[in-house]
């Protein structure tokens, strides 16, 4: 493998938790308990779009193949997808959403800024945006994990099932192989254990304001890098792409 | 005839930002860079406020036309990143339009409440207290959270400090 390669991989990565978790939460619209939370959630997939756009318009380019933005959103199948299994979930009850957007919030804010130095200059770009948004997503994710841990009895009952449920999930964020060893070398990624420090701190402190119990590390799910998926991920997919697929070339 | 600079500022100066059509892409901050090159051709840099501003496009879009409009044939417009856009620079008019249009400017980023992560000191646009709340970090826009005034109660849109 050669570190295009290995940048396109890791950019991809990046591009499809976003992407896959964008379209999570946009399932809210309308549906949200309140309607600064409805807003809160649009606002925020809107974010994770955003930035997630940028990332594979910059994977296609790092490729060289000429794919744009569109052509690796729409047209990759499930086997094609690298995003991590716990953003394909489904969304449960908003304990679960916020547990798990706080569980992917406190990893994507030290990852971000690990990236800011990067020497891909067009991902620590992206970077620089995505800190600043990162910074307010947190901020929410936290208040809202401390709210359902140290409220009520039935809040706390569920933000526990969430934690415990979507912890197995978590041990994915933290995976090394050829592609990040080859990039944290080459000063384009940074070191995983550093996020995972920051990623460990963050996660005890609000979780301890919450009341809530660290779950222990058990058996970890894995397989979402490699294009391994859970049954939901093709679901979200036919959703996604059946504008393009049914009006291949369709243009608005 | 070809348009210097200053003149292509000028027309820039009309265009508005379409969700909050009271200050212009210039107050803004978000064009970066504006160059006239000898044939008389245009290029415009603007930078996203978000990363998923989905005003962005129409901004493009509006820019180009107001420029067409004006009689500049060749328009190009060029999305940039780097560096990230921070609300320091909304120029000093723009943040007065804003209060005037009801929505509470940002703070400037070294208020040392926001750098601490607490919450700034917002002023009611309406009535100018400062005896506000927030009401959620997420409004109308990405770049805009809800806050209360608790002294005339008016609910009211604050830009984000970002």
């Amino acid at each position: 493998m050669d570190i295009k390669e290995a940048q396109f991989i890791y950019t991809l990565r990046l591009a499809d938790d976003l992407l896959i978790l964008s379209q999570r939460l946009g399932e809210w619209c309308g549906h949200g308990p309140i309607l600064e939370e409805d807003i809160a959630l649009t606002n925020r997939a809107l974010d994770h779009l955003g930035e997630a756009r940028n990332l594979l318009t910059h994977a296609g380019q790092l490729e060289g193949k000429g794919r744009t933005e569109d052509d690796l959103a729409y047209l990759r199948m499930e086997r094609g997808y690298t995003n991590v299994k716990m953003v394909e979930l489904p969304n449960g009850d908003y304990a679960t959403t916020m547990v798990r957007s706080f569980l992917f919030d406190a990893y994507h804010l030290p990852l971000m800024t690990g990236l800011l130095s990067s020497k891909d200059e067009q991902l620590a770009a992206i970077a620089g945006k995505s800190v600043k948004e990162s910074t307010y997503h947190l901020r929410h994710s936290s208040d809202w994990v401390v709210r359902f841990g140290d409220g009520t009895a039935e809040s706390h009952e569920k933000a526990r099932s969430a934690l415990n449920e979507l912890w197995t999930f978590t041990g994915e964020l933290f995976e090394t192989d050829e592609v990040t060893e080859m990039l944290q070398k080459a000063g384009i990624a940074p070191d995983i254990a550093v996020i995972k420090e920051a990623w460990d701190k963050t996660v005890s402190a609000v979780l301890s304001q919450a009341t809530l119990e660290r779950p222990s590390d058990g058996f970890m799910a894995t397989g979402g890098r490699k294009g391994l998926h859970t049954e939901h991920l093709g679901l979200i997919l036919a959703e996604m792409q059946h504008v393009t697929r049914a009006y291949p070339g369709v243009e608005w | 005839m070809h348009f210097d600079k200053e003149r292509v500022l000028g027309l820039l100066q009309k265009v508005k930002d379409p969700e909050i059509p009271a200050i212009s892409v210039l107050e803004l901050g978000v064009v970066r860079d504006v160059r006239v090159a000898a044939n008389g051709d245009v290029q415009v840099t603007i930078t996203p406020t978000y990363t998923g501003c989905p005003a962005m496009d129409v901004m493009a879009a509006d820019i180009k036309k107001e420029l067409h409009d004006a009689g500049i044939p060749s328009v190009k417009v060029e999305l940039t990143l780097s560096p990230a856009w921070t609300t320091d620079w909304i120029s000093d008019a723009g943040k007065r339009k804003l209060k005037d249009y009801g929505i509470a400017p940002p703070e400037h980023t070294a208020d040392i409440r926001a750098l601490k992560g607490g919450t700034p000191l917002v002023q009611c646009p309406q009535c100018h207290s400062t005896d506000t709340v927030m009401l959620s970090a997420f409004g109308s826009t990405a770049c805009k959270a809800l806050w209360k005034c608790n002294a005339c109660l008016e609910p009211f849109d604050q830009f984000k400090c970002l």
